[in-house]
Order: C-alpha cells, then structure tokens, then sequence
C-alpha cells in the first residue's frame, strides 16, 4: 500500500498523471555510486524521514521482479500506467477538504493545518494495521508519506513569511511528534521544504536535528552557475547533508561528497561530480568549487584576478 | 562502553565517579556514541540509571547497547534502568487516553501555553528517590537541544538542569550526563545559551567535532577532552586534550591528532 499526504495547491488528481514510468530492465542500469543509493534507498523497515528541496519522485509497490535497482530508474519521458496507480492504495490529505478540529485537538498547542495532518496520518496507521495492530495481515507493506511545501504558508505557517514567526514551534512540534509516529510504525516519509524561504535560520537548525536524513538541492538556473562552462553538464548540485545513524554506532558513509544531478530527455540522475582536469599553470589544491570560480574568472579574461583567489601571488 | 575511552578519562567500571556533571557536545558531527558509552559504562558499574532518550527509540540504543556489552531490556526488568521514551510519551500525550490523576505525562509542557519542565523533572526524581540496592543513581538526557523545539524556553531548560543536578549531583551524589548539539556560526541563539550556560557549570566536557577540513574516511572526528578543574580550585587551570577518534561497528579508537593508523 502507498500512501500520498499532499500539500494544499494539489491534489492527486494532478499529480498521479504526473508519475514516471518505472523502469523494469537491466539495460538501463547505469552505475550510480554508493552515495546516489544512500541517497534514493528507502527499504529500511524502521522509519526514516527525508528532507528534500525540490519534489521527489514517488515510489510505487508493484508486483515482485528481479530487478535490482527497483524503485531507482524511472523513464520520465513515458507516464506511469493508470493500472498501476489503481493497483495500489492511496489516501490524500487536502488541507481544506478536512474536518473542522475536533475538541481535544484545541489543546496541541499547534498550528491547525499541522494538527490535523498528525491525525490524519495516526488514523490511516491504526486503521490500515501498519503500526502492527492486526497480526493477521499476511503481506507486510510499508506505509511510504510525502509531504510537499511543510513550512509554507499554505499550511497555515508563517515561518517563510518572516523572521520571528508567530509561533515557531509548531513545525519542529510537528516534526518530533511525525518523528515518533514513524519509529513506532512500518512507515517511512519524504517531505519536501521550501528552505530559501525560510528566513529563520534557526528553525532550519533544528529541522534539521530532528530529521534522519536531509539532502539538499541546489538548482544552477538563475544563479551564475548556470553559465559556468565547468558545470556545463549538469543541472545542479546535491548537497548530502546528514545521514541516518540508527540501529548502530557507524553509519553509511560514503567516498565522496561532490555530487551533482543532470535532468536528461529521459532520465533523471544523480552522479560524483567531475570537473575536467586543469591543464593550466594554476593547478592547486583548492577545492572543486574554488576551481569552478577561478575557472569562471579566467574564461572572463580576468587571468590576473583567478590567480589571486587561489591564494598563491607568483 | 568503550574501553580507550575509559582510559583516556581515567575512568573505571569498578569505582564510578560521585557528584560529577559530565556534558557532551557534538558540533558539525554525531556525538550520539559518547551517550552509548556512558549508558553502557554505568549500566556496567552497577549504577541505577534514570535514561531521558528524547530522540531514538528503546530499540536502537538496545542493539547497540548489545554490541558493547550490555543488555537494557534485562535491566530495565531488574529495575536498574528506568528509561523515559520521549517520542512514545509524546503520542501518549497528543493521542492517548486522558492523563491519570497519578502519573502525570513528563512530557506535558508540550501542549501546555506556559512550557516548564516541572513535570519532567518530577518524573526524574521519584526515577531515582526508590531506596534500593544499587550504586549511585545517574541521569543522562539525549538530547537536551530537543526540549528547545517543543517549545520551552532556556531559562525553563537551564531551571530544569540546574533541579536535577541539586538532587543527583548534591543531595544522591550521583552523576547526570547531558548531550547537546552546538554549531559555529550558529543562528539558535537560545540553544548557545544553554549551551555556554551548562559548560560553565560542567565538571568535564567531552567536545565531538567534524574535522574543520571535512569529511575523512579514516578519523570521524576530534574530540576535545575538558577538565574543568578550575571549577573545584579557584587557581587550577582547566586540563584540555585533544584527540581524533575512529567509529567502528562495537568500538571506537582514539589517537593522537594526526597518528591515525591510515597514515603511520
């Protein structure tokens, strides 16, 4: 079973004809590395939450196959077939289509729109059996969420408005108490996060502490990247910013941190990010994105000013 | 617990320290492996341990628990480990049935308009007031920071700690470990406050830090060592030493800066 939570502007009657295709062979399984997996994986049984910027690309229970990098390929120029969207159990939450508050909810403490997602959510767990009420359900499934835009003002918040927020709890009490209907269920949730927007930076912080995992992305359009001929080939970068440590004192660490994501006619990819090796006398050891600015520079024709931000003055 | 660990604070099983507050604080990193270790060290010495886990289930610190060699669902049955599940109590508050009049919710100043932690540190009081037959009773709160988000102030967070140290520390001569998380540059201004509130009152700091260069695959990290012996002894110094640490799956090795066994 899947479940879809939504924010308020859509409703899944946009967004299911929306879906990419998944794909179900071998041939387009291009090697991404371990961090791309880390990053996409999501069959942990114990819950996880992900914080992403962008919308993420929902994952579907369909019948088994052999495939192994299920749920990671999708063919976005192709839609996802109506009869598997129909295959699968789905429930929505439109903020304005809900219930007025029932009594006991007065005394949360917490923004309403937030409030009555809590429900929501607590009532499809215990009704569905994924908080393991029902011991005779014999396919155990995970409960998957989405949640699109938490913070902004359609759910009633204005923490993206302004600096000092009415009540600025309500988004990290939302987040705690989500946090420990996830760990005491088979469910694991993605929420998407208008985080340029949130003046707060403080708020941002504790977001962050009380999620497993945050990844960020950055968009190269309408910033100067976009006419670096260094990230010439890609669309952005992903910014890995924290990993989940459960269950154990290590975690799952990559190699690398530089990664970047490339939007292609058919596909969607996340990938190390390369720069094409430097030829020129101001080789160093500066870091990728040093290179980039200083690459910038010199491709201006500010030769002597490139030089200058690699801190060597020959 | 972790056995260099022990060593480089000078720290046995056998005779755990009395009166001591202990802080940990991570920066650019997880420090959640210190509160591992304390658990299991005083689990280990025979200590009744009151465990406030704000942030991760009973589960996950038992299996880890299991790898340094301790088992938390046999001393919570023994009655040596009473431990408070933050997020269960927190759906109990918000989903549960109404509160008994006799065991008030610990976690009740979430719902509250006036957030104060009295609830939360009457919980910890009657935890460790029972009479019985273990060593000296401590406290560990994982982690602090998390009270911030639910809504209580600082100076209420800074009320709280400083009851809990007057009945462990003073009146038990018991020991309380707190976690924290602090950032450089950061914009929390009320979790720096309790954090630089609770390091001046700390009798040693242990300080987790990612390596300012970033991420390594060899050393996780730096941990900074404080002794606060000026606290004690108005002319001592404060004793600092520096280590970096390594995080394997039942163990974490300490070295000297710079001596990791990737380099030698």
């Amino acid at each position: 079973m899947g479940v879809i939570k939504l924010g308020q502007e859509t409703s899944l009657h946009f967004i299911l004809p929306e879906l990419p295709a998944p794909l179900l062979n071998d041939s387009h399984g291009k090697e991404l590395g371990d961090e791309a997996a880390a990053v996409k994986s999501e069959d942990f049984q114990d819950s996880m939450k992900i914080a992403w910027r962008y919308q993420n690309l929902p994952k579907m229970e369909v019948s088994p196959t052999t495939h192994t990098k299920f749920g990671h390929y999708y063919d976005i120029s192709k839609k996802m077939s109506p009869e598997l969207c129909q295959s699968v159990k789905l429930h929505s939450f439109y903020l304005h289509e809900e219930l007025p508050f029932e009594p006991k909810m007065k005394t949360w403490n917490m923004n309403s729109g937030y409030a009555r997602l809590l429900q929501s959510i607590q009532r499809i767990i215990s009704q569905e059996g994924f908080d393991g009420s029902d011991p005779q359900q014999k396919q155990r499934n995970v409960l998957r969420i989405g949640i699109q835009s938490l913070g902004s003002v359609l759910w009633g918040d204005d923490v993206c408005c302004s600096d000092t927020p009415e009540d600025p709890h309500s988004l990290t009490k939302f987040l705690y108490v989500l946090r420990g209907l996830l760990r005491k269920s088979l469910s694991a949730c993605i929420i998407t996060m208008p985080a340029h927007l949130i003046q707060n930076k403080a708020i941002m912080e504790r977001v962050a502490n009380l999620s497993d995992m945050v990844v960020g992305l950055e968009s190269f359009i309408g910033s100067e990247r976009e006419t670096n001929p260094l990230y010439k080939d890609y669309h952005g970068l992903v910014h890995v910013h924290q990993i989940p440590r459960l269950n154990s004192l290590i975690c799952d660490v990559s190699d690398t941190k530089d990664l970047a994501f490339r939007l292609k006619r058919k596909q969607f990819t996340i990938e190390r990010l390369h720069l094409p090796p430097d030829l020129s006398d101001t080789v160093s050891r500066a870091s990728k994105q040093d290179l980039a600015g200083s690459a910038k520079l010199l491709s201006s024709g500010c030769g002597a000013m490139a030089i200058g931000k690699k801190h060597l003055d020959f | 617990m972790l056995a260099e660990l022990n060593e480089l604070l000078g720290a046995a099983p056998e005779r755990p320290d009395a009166g001591k507050f202990t802080l940990l604080r991570d920066t650019r990193t997880d420090g959640s492996f210190l509160v591992h270790h304390f658990l299991s060290f005083y689990l280990r010495a025979g200590c009744k341990v009151c465990f406030v886990a704000l942030l991760q289930s009973f589960s996950h610190y038992n299996i880890v628990a299991q790898k340094l060699g301790v088992n938390l669902a046999a001393a919570k049955e023994q009655g040596q480990l009473v431990f408070l599940e933050g997020l269960q109590s927190c759906l109990d508050l918000l989903f549960g049935e109404e509160e008994q009049p006799g065991q008030p919710n610990p976690l009740q100043f979430v719902s509250r308009s006036t957030p104060e932690l009295r609830a939360l540190f009457d919980f910890v009081r009657v935890s460790l007031s029972a009479a019985d037959s273990w060593k000296g009773p401590v406290l560990l709160v994982d982690d602090l920071s998390v009270l911030l988000s639910l809504g209580a102030a600082p100076v209420a967070v800074l009320d709280f700690i400083h009851y809990c140290r007057v009945y462990v520390c003073c009146q038990l001569k018991g020991n309380v470990v707190v976690l924290v998380h602090s950032n450089e540059d950061s914009e929390d201004e009320e979790n720096e406050l309790v954090v630089n509130s609770l390091c001046h009152h700390s009798d040693l700091i242990l300080w987790a830090e990612g390596l300012a260069t970033g991420f390594c695959k060899d050393v996780h990290g730096q941990i900074k060592i404080i002794k606060r012996l000026s606290l004690r002894q108005a002319a001592e110094q404060d004793l600092v030493q520096t280590y970096q640490y390594k995080i394997q799956d039942r163990n974490v090795s300490f070295f000297a800066p710079g001596l990791s066994a990737a380099v030698l």
